[in-house]
């Protein structure tokens, strides 16, 4: 009988690979970080500079100011005019409203799709409607902003009559659209996740299927339906260039949601190549920026959260 | 333990049957000529079979013979599968359940199920009880804790839970679990119970309370079940029912399968010379 002669492992390759692999995975931890530390240094003069918090301070940002003699406090958002004007709640009223309406727009129909193709739709239908849905969101924004801007803001003007083209309503729903697509793909895979078990028991007790999705299916995939909805919530948030293009960007104070609207990530986008390098414009806007990074940072913990509670709900570690 | 032939015999004497009448009016089921087909693989293959009145049935045979397949079709619970079609009927006290009834969940409320896996909805014990109740239509509350007691009582539950039952499911073991599956399935007081593998999760001394329990249900319901544990089959069956190859080789009371098979086949199988 002939001899096996196996080789010995070459451990200085293997060690060299590995190496290799996890230097890609900190480069991507590294770059988030330094990315993260830039955009808050530049920043923090808003706290520490005595020349731009005298038009800047955090407290002038929040609140009414007064900004010429005999005429009342109000908040505005002028940053290039001959008395820079800091305010952030134009913008900050303007990227909830844009949100709001996204949300309304997407959630019931991002997951009223979820369930009709997770429950109700033939084999054949779903792996259809799937893919269809996950490919909105590889529309580029800029696509889906154009089609705002042109075709959609013209729609709602003739049909609701209204004076302005360009409004939060208008950019909502073109953000919903981008909104969608995660909405979906999480609620939807939330709820196919749900074991068979659960559904045969249910069937099995008598329950017809419209039963067995809204008294089985849906409370034990809640979690994985919020987590969609904050991940949604926190990308109609932090998209750009939609609401650059189709919002009209006046910051305007008012609660309509026929009136235009800026946001955040979109003033940071207009304003940011034309600031003078390390001046108070450009130090606010890059604490706009801060804002929108904690504030993304959190909403992807808490969509998380809840996508861990999903994890443990079916495997029937919690309630 | 597990060969008391001597035991099986008392239990066995008790389905002996008398008269060619009475022994119509004894079928709870009848199964004519079923065929059934997973898209193009048939996996029943031309069964005929009668399930008697407050009798427990075991449907023994080899992993793929069918049984599962076929207990499945006693409630409809094939059809929640895509793909499948069936041929023949299954008659529930002489009603064709797919024929006679438009609605598939109304025969579910006659004929309960367990599973293989216990599988508790992730609620509290009372709601896991209470649920089929629910979707059944019945809102008074009084009434659902009642027959909510009576079901996990019915179960030998309800010592064990009764202080708990806001727990959530999963905080009970596996035994207990799967007796709470079968309170859940008791709730809703079907008359027929069809279980398929219900111990074959769990440790022997869960799966003794689960097969003393059967020996009390069988009083109240007709039981199906479905078993690869012949030992099991023998000591909690009136009648057996040998599957090999989605076909019914062979069946009769679980006395005369075990000691005087009349086919080859089984005599192989439950001598394990194969399975």
């Amino acid at each position: 009988m002939r001899q096996l002669k196996f080789k010995p492992k070459s451990r200085i390759r293997e060690f060299v690979g590995e190496k290799l692999i996890s230097v890609n995975a900190y480069a991507a931890l590294i770059v988030t970080l330094l990315i993260f530390i830039f955009v808050f240094k530049e920043a923090i003069p808003i706290f520490t500079d005595s020349i731009i918090q005298e038009e800047a301070a955090p407290d002038k940002m929040v609140f009414k100011q007064q900004f010429y003699e005999g005429r009342e406090a109000k908040w505005s958002w002028q940053p290039t005019s001959d008395v820079p004007k800091y305010s952030l709640m134009p913008l900050f009223i303007g990227t909830l409203k844009a949100a709001i309406i996204a949300m309304l727009f997407a959630v019931p129909l991002g997951v009223g799709a979820a369930i009709y193709s997770s429950e109700f739709a033939p084999k054949r239908l779903r792996e259809i409607i799937k893919p269809a849905i996950e490919m909105l969101a590889a529309i580029p924004s800029v696509v889906l902003g154009f089609f705002a801007l042109m075709i959609l803001a013209t729609f709602l003007q003739n049909v609701l009559g209204l004076t302005f083209r360009l409004n939060a309503l208008n950019a909502g729903i073109a953000l919903g659209l981008a909104v969608i697509p995660i909405v979906f793909t999480i609620a939807e895979d939330a709820m196919t996740s749900v074991p068979r078990a659960l559904r045969d028991a249910a069937t099995a007790l008598g329950a017809n299927t419209w039963q067995v999705s809204l008294t089985t299916v849906l409370p034990a995939a809640i979690p994985g339906i919020a987590a969609g909805i904050v991940l949604g919530f926190g990308r109609a948030v932090g998209e750009t260039m939609i609401v650059l293009m189709a919002s009209g960007n006046a910051a305007i104070v008012s609660a309509s949601f026929l009136d235009s609207v800026r946001t955040f990530s979109a003033t940071i986008a207009a304003e940011l190549a034309e600031v003078v390098f390390g001046g108070t414009h450009y130090t606010v806007l890059f604490f706009i920026g801060s804002l929108l990074f904690v504030f993304t940072f959190l909403i992807n913990l808490t969509g998380d959260f809840f996508l861990v509670r999903l994890k443990e709900k079916m495997q029937g570690r919690t309630t | 333990m597990y060969n008391e032939m001597s035991d099986l015999s008392v239990r066995v004497a008790k389905t002996d049957i008398s008269s060619d009448a009475a022994e119509k009016l004894q079928y709870k089921i009848i199964v004519e000529q079923l065929d059934f087909f997973y898209g193009d693989i048939q996996a029943l293959f031309d069964i005929s079979m009668n399930i008697e009145q407050n009798r427990v049935t075991a449907l023994i045979g080899p992993s793929g013979c069918g049984k599962s397949t076929f207990i499945r079709t006693l409630n409809r619970m094939n059809e929640t599968i895509p793909g499948t079609r069936m041929e023949g009927k299954v008659l529930l006290d002489g009603c064709d359940i797919y024929q006679d009834f438009d609605d598939p969940s109304q025969i579910r409320t006659r004929v309960g199920m367990v599973f293989q896996k216990s599988n508790p909805f992730p609620k509290s014990v009372f709601e896991n009880v209470a649920y089929g109740l629910r979707v059944n239509g019945i809102k008074d509350r009084n009434l659902i804790a009642e027959v909510v007691e009576e079901s996990l009582k019915r179960a030998a539950l309800w010592d064990e839970v009764k202080d708990k039952l806001d727990n959530s499911a999963f905080t009970f073991s596996g035994g207990q679990q799967q007796r709470l599956c079968i309170a859940r399935a008791l709730a809703i007081r079907p008359e027929v119970i069809l279980m398929d593998e219900p111990a074959s999760a769990l440790d022997p001394i869960s799966t003794a309370k689960i097969e003393d329990l059967i020996g009390e249900l069988r009083q109240h319901y007709t039981i199906v079940i479905v078993t690869h544990n012949m030992q099991q089959a023998a000591r909690v069956s009136d009648h057996t029912a040998f599957f090999y190859e989605g076909k019914l080789i062979e069946d009769g009371p679980t006395k005369e399968i075990f000691t005087r098979p009349k086919k080859k086949k089984t005599e192989d199988y439950i001598t394990g010379r194969f399975g």
